[in-house]
């Protein structure tokens, strides 16, 4: 990591890694929620599946669209979604860039990378006026995927947003209400939805959807409880 | 429901995601030092409450948290515009008073030319 650092890093912003290291194991937010409210498997009869993508970092960035649009094409190989609710997702089929408002972005890249990609976007933004901050441990992805009619209907009990697939194509991206909390709600692809929860309120969450999703007989894959180990 | 048009989101959302922060278009002193008590006191804590039309500062709280402009009528509650920070409104009392008067004007000329027929 050292070298990575005196190459990139400008020496203009103190950056640190905020990734203990893969071998060190470290707890989902939703470990104590397993423990406490189970863990329904998956069986024939499960409509919606919910899984924790807990092997991810997650970065803020805010700034000018224009440079960062630049930097984004240039580290990732990606445009910057400039329109509003946008979402774009990368090649690799994990990594993804969304808008959250109109200087500011939510990246999500696989665990591990979010420090070298913040530094790469550093060195290429340059003297930018812009703001790059790890906020990985404050939320987590949960993923919903399924049969399409029950996943709607699950939202349509849980989010006051209008989740109808001509209002709510793949590729858009909200941050709205949520029962009693907010979070953003996020659609990659016609078949999945994703749920990008506040680390506080991942247990809340969990709880509602297993109970909203109970008459479709959800079912949880677990495997986000040792992040360090899967990364 | 009740739908509010965010023109930073650039659609219309849920009234739920919005707070209201107070009279938009305040504007500071440009020299604090030298404005009298009363400027400053105006300034400060005393606020417009028009029975009409009147412009307020909204912050889209859950959602892009930007914070943007709505002209509000506070008598029917119609939201007549959203407007993003540093825009101009186009609809306010002046302009409707003007829309009123030249509509009374365009009726009282119709009406004063179905006398003449008649």
């Amino acid at each position: 990591m050292s070298d990575i650092k005196s190459d990139l890093n400008p020496g203009t912003v103190n950056t640190y890694d905020a990734c203990p290291g893969a071998d060190i194991a470290q707890e989902s937010p939703l470990a104590w929620s397993y423990l406490n409210s189970g863990a329904p498997a998956p069986g024939p009869s499960s409509r919606i599946v919910m899984r924790e993508q807990a092997a991810r970092d997650h970065l803020i960035l805010r700034g000018g669209a224009i440079v960062i649009d630049e930097a984004v094409r240039q580290v990732l190989g990606i445009n910057l979604p400039a329109r509003p609710q946008q979402l774009t997702l990368c090649d690799d089929g994990v990594s993804s860039l969304q808008w959250l408002s109109p200087d500011e972005w939510l990246l999500i890249v696989p665990f591990g990378q979010a420090y070298n990609i913040e530094l790469e976007l550093r060195a290429a933004l340059g003297d930018a006026s812009v703001a790059i901050s790890e906020v990985s441990g404050g939320q987590t992805l949960l993923e919903l995927s399924g049969d399409a009619d029950a996943l709607q209907q699950l939202l349509m009990k849980s989010v006051i947003y209008d989740t109808h697939p001509q209002h709510f194509p793949p590729g858009k991206g909200v941050t709205t209400v949520f029962a009693k909390t907010s979070l953003i709600l996020r659609r990659p692809d016609d078949s999945r939805w994703e749920l990008v929860v506040r680390r506080s309120f991942a247990d809340y969450v969990y709880r509602w959807l297993l109970d909203a999703g109970d008459e479709f007989a959800i079912g949880v894959i677990r495997d986000g409880a040792q992040q360090g180990a899967s990364a | 429901m009740f739908h509010i048009y965010c023109p930073y989101c650039e659609e219309w959302r849920e009234e739920e995601e919005f707070h209201p922060k107070g009279q938009a278009h305040i504007q500071r002193p440009i020299d604090p030092e030298s404005c009298s008590d009363e400027e400053w006191g105006d300034y400060l804590f005393f606020r417009d409450n028009p029975r009409g039309i009147h412009h307020e500062l909204w912050v889209h709280a859950v959602g892009c948290r930007k914070f943007f402009n709505i002209t509000r009528h506070t008598q029917s509650y119609e939201i007549l515009e959203t407007y993003r920070m540093g825009e101009t409104p186009s609809v306010t009392a002046e302009s409707v008073k003007r829309e009123a008067i030249a509509a009374a004007a365009s009726t009282a000329t119709s009406e004063s030319a179905e006398e003449v027929r008649a």
